[in-house]
C-alpha cells in the first residue's frame, strides 16, 4: 500500500478501540483517493463529532473537525468557496443522520460536489453505547435497554431520495468493494453517498451477543444483500428476510450538480 | 471620490460588505434582516462570489466558516431566533480563530417576540452566548452611513483579530432611509501572512494573533474546536494547555480594547451624561440639539464590546450615567461596573425608540 504518507504519524497512536472497524473504512477511502492522484493540497477533509468524526485529524491533509452534525454544512462553505479543492466528508450515523439529517439531505437535494463516506456503526460510539437513528429493533444500547422500538433509518434510501447523483453501501467486510465504491463516488461529479456498515465491540457487540469482534464482522457478511440479487427476489416475489440489508451500487445517474470544478 | 445614495440601512451594509471585498455569503431569510441576504443574493454572483441560502442558521453560521478557511471574505445575516441557533457554530469560531461577519438586525425578544420591531436584546448573547469564555468584537451602527462603514470595518477587524466580528444594528437603522455617502473604495486589512513549517496556533507576536493557514495552500493544517495545542492537534485533557488557549483568546481581544474603540465624547464637563450606541443614539443626539444649554453630556458607543470603558473616565464632572437602550439595561449594568457615581437605566422594550421627551424626563428627574 502507498497511501502510508496521508497518515499524520505524529498523532499515533489513534483513539479507536481495538476491533474498531473505523480504521478499515479510512483505509478503504484513503487507497481510493490515492488512485485518484489527488494531491494533499487540494484535498480537505471534513467531519463532525463521534468517533468516524475524528478520522481527519489522522489524516495529513487540511482538515476541519466542527460541530456535531454539522460536517455538510461547513463543508459546503468550504467547496463553494473553492471548487478547486476536493472535499470528503467523514461521518457516522448519529451525526449525519440525527443531528445532522437537515443538513444531509440538503447537501443531497443541492447534489454539492462531495463525497461522503459514513461509518455507520449503528449506535453512538464516543459517548458510550446509546440508541441511533439505525440501530436496529430489538438492538440493545444504553437508552433503549429493552431493546429499540423505534424504525431505524435507510440512510441510502434518504440520499436517494433526497437527490444524490451515487449511492452505495458496503460493510467492513467488504473492503475490496467498498474501496471501488468510493472510488466512484469520488469520481461522480455531484453528492457520493457512501454507506459503510462497520462493527463497534466496544458500544454495540457487547451488548448485542457478539462474543468475538469476527462475529459481528461474519454478520455482517452474512446479512449482506446483493442488490442484483435482492433484484432478482424482488422479481422472483421472493421474501426478503427483515434482517438482510442490500449492499452494493444503489443509485448512479448525472443529475445537475453543484460546485463542480469548472 | 464619493457619491451619494438614498439607501436603506440593510442595503448599506451589503453594499459594505461588497466594498470591503466580501465574496461569500451564506444566509437564511429572516425578518428584519432579510434585505441584505437578498441584496447579496443579486449582487454577489455579478462579482463572482457566492451566495447560498442554506437550510438553517446553523447552516448558514458552518458555510461562513468553511468559507473562511477556504480564504473568503465571508458574511451572514440574521435576527434573534437565527442567532440564538447560531451560537454554538460562533464557539466554533471563536475557538478555531475564524475570521467571519456575523450581523444582527435585532428584533424583540424572547422567542419569535416582534418580528418587525426593533429592539436591542441581544447585547450580551453576542458577548456570551455560546458556552464557555471566549471574547468576540460587536459594533453598533446608528445610521445608514454607519451600516456601510461599520461592516467595512467588521471585516477588517474580523481579518486582523482572526475572530468572529458582529454587526449588531437593530430594526429601527436597518430599516430606515437616509442619505449616505459611499466612497468609490475603502480601507482594506489583510490576515497576517502564516509562515509555512511553522505550528499553525503558535504565535509569539505581541498582540496574540497567529497567521492564518488558509485551506489549499499546502499547510495541512487541522482545525478542531476540541482544546488543541499549537499544533492544532487535540489536547482536550491537558489543564494548562486549555487555560493558556482560553486565556488567549480572550486576551488577543480585550488587550486591543483601547486600539479599536471607536465612540464620540459630547461636553466632556457635563454633570449629567447620556450613552447609547445603535438607535437611541438618534433620540439622544435630538435631546442634545434641543437644549438651550448646551451642557448635556453624550458618550456615543461604535465598539460596545469590548467595551471601551476608558471612554467613561473622560467624564470628570459625571455625576450620572444615563443609558437608553432597547432592553432592560443590559450595557447600563455593563457600565455600573466601571464608575462610582450613579447609573440610571431608561429601558425601552416594544419596539419603539424612546421619545426625546422620554429622555428629557429622565434628565431631569432627580433619581
Amino acid at each position: 500500500m502507498s497511501f502510508d504518507d496521508w497518515y499524520r504519524q505524529d498523532r499515533l497512536p489513534h483513539i479507536y478501540c481495538a476491533g474498531c472497524g473505523n480504521g478499515t473504512i479510512i483505509n478503504c477511502t484513503l487507497a481510493a483517493i490515492d488512485q485518484m492522484g489527488w494531491k494533499k493540497e487540494e484535498t480537505v477533509f471534513v467531519s463532525g463529532i463521534g468517533c468516524s468524526s475524528r478520522a481527519p485529524g489522522y489524516i495529513l491533509t487540511d482538515s476541519l473537525h466542527t460541530t456535531h452534525g454539522r460536517a455538510l454544512a461547513f463543508a459546503t462553505g468550504v467547496k463553494m468557496a473553492n471548487r478547486d479543492l476536493h472535499v470528503v466528508v467523514f461521518t457516522g450515523d448519529g451525526d449525519l443522520a440525527a443531528i445532522g439529517g437537515n443538513h444531509f439531505i440538503h447537501a443531497c437535494r443541492r447534489n454539492i460536489d462531495i463525497t461522503v463516506v459514513c461509518m455507520n456503526n449503528q449506535i453512538y460510539g464516543m459517548t458510550g453505547g446509546q440508541g441511533s437513528p439505525t440501530t436496529p429493533k430489538g438492538c440493545l444500547s444504553s437508552t433503549t435497554p429493552y431493546g429499540c422500538t423505534e424504525t431505524p433509518f435507510d440512510l441510502c434510501e434518504l440520499a436517494t431520495a433526497a437527490g444524490a447523483n451515487y449511492v452505495a453501501r458496503w460493510t467492513s467486510y467488504h473492503v475490496k468493494e467498498l474501496e471501488k465504491a468510493v472510488k466512484v463516488g469520488l469520481e461522480t461529479p455531484g453528492f457520493s453517498f457512501i454507506e459503510a456498515l462497520v462493527q463497534c465491540p466496544t458500544a454495540f457487540g457487547r451488548r448485542n451477543k457478539f462474543r468475538q469482534v469476527a462475529d459481528h464482522v461474519e454478520y455482517l457478511k452474512v446479512h449482506s444483500l446483493l442488490r442484483a440479487k435482492r433484484d432478482r427476489m424482488l422479481e422472483a416475489g421472493e421474501h426478503i428476510p427483515e434482517d438482510m440489508f442490500v449492499v452494493g451500487e444503489l443509485t448512479r445517474r448525472n443529475r445537475p450538480a453543484m460546485g463542480v470544478k469548472p | 471620490m464619493t457619491r451619494t445614495e438614498f439607501w436603506q440601512g440593510n442595503t448599506a451594509c451589503a453594499e459594505g460588505a461588497l466594498a470591503a471585498g466580501c465574496n461569500f455569503f451564506g444566509g437564511y431569510p429572516i425578518t428584519p434582516s432579510t434585505e441584505v441576504a437578498e441584496h447579496m443574493a443579486a449582487k454577489l454572483p455579478k462579482k463572482g462570489g457566492v451566495f447560498i441560502q442554506m437550510e438553517d442558521e446553523i447552516a448558514s453560521m458552518a458555510s461562513i466558516i468553511g468559507a473562511s478557511w477556504a480564504g473568503s471574505r465571508a458574511m451572514t445575516a440574521t435576527s434573534g431566533p437565527g442567532f440564538s441557533l447560531m451560537m454554538e457554530n460562533i464557539g466554533f469560531a471563536a475557538m478555531t480563530e475564524t475570521p467571519c461577519v456575523v450581523v444582527n438586525v435585532q428584533r424583540g425578544g424572547p422567542s419569535t417576540g416582534q418580528p418587525t420591531m426593533s429592539a436591542q436584546g441581544d447585547m450580551m448573547q453576542v458577548r456570551f452566548g455560546s458556552h464557555g469564555d471566549y471574547a468576540i468584537i460587536a459594533l453598533c451602527p446608528a445610521t445608514v452611513q454607519e451600516m456601510f462603514e461599520l461592516t467595512v470595518k467588521a471585516f477588517n477587524l474580523a481579518d486582523k483579530y482572526r475572530v468572529p466580528v458582529f454587526l449588531m444594528a437593530d430594526e429601527t437603522v436597518g430599516h430606515m432611509r437616509e442619505k449616505i455617502l459611499v466612497p468609490d473604495k475603502v480601507e482594506r486589512v489583510s490576515r497576517k501572512p502564516f509562515v509555512p513549517g511553522t505550528p499553525p496556533f503558535r504565535t509569539t507576536d505581541p498582540d496574540l494573533v497567529p497567521g492564518f493557514p488558509q485551506f489549499g495552500t499546502g499547510q495541512h493544517v487541522h482545525v478542531t474546536g476540541l482544546t488543541h495545542d499549537e499544533r492544532g492537534y487535540p489536547a482536550a485533557t491537558n489543564p494548562g494547555l486549555h487555560m493558556a488557549l482560553v486565556k488567549r483568546l480572550v486576551d488577543k481581544i480585550e488587550n486591543a480594547r483601547y486600539e479599536m474603540a471607536d465612540y464620540d465624547i459630547i461636553n466632556p464637563d457635563a454633570e449629567q451624561v447620556f450613552v447609547a450606541y445603535g438607535g437611541p443614539v438618534r433620540t439622544v443626539q435630538q435631546v442634545l440639539h434641543d437644549s438651550p444649554n448646551n451642557d448635556i453630556g453624550f458618550l456615543r458607543i461604535r465598539t460596545v464590546w469590548p467595551f471601551p470603558e476608558n471612554a467613561l473616565a473622560e467624564f470628570r464632572n459625571a455625576r450620572r450615567f444615563l443609558i437608553p437602550e432597547m432592553n432592560l439595561g443590559q450595557i447600563a449594568r455593563e457600565i455600573e461596573r466601571h464608575v462610582k457615581v450613579p447609573v440610571k437605566s431608561i429601558p425601552k422594550l416594544g419596539g419603539e425608540l424612546h421619545t426625546p421627551a422620554e429622555l428629557v424626563a429622565a434628565l431631569e428627574a432627580k433619581q
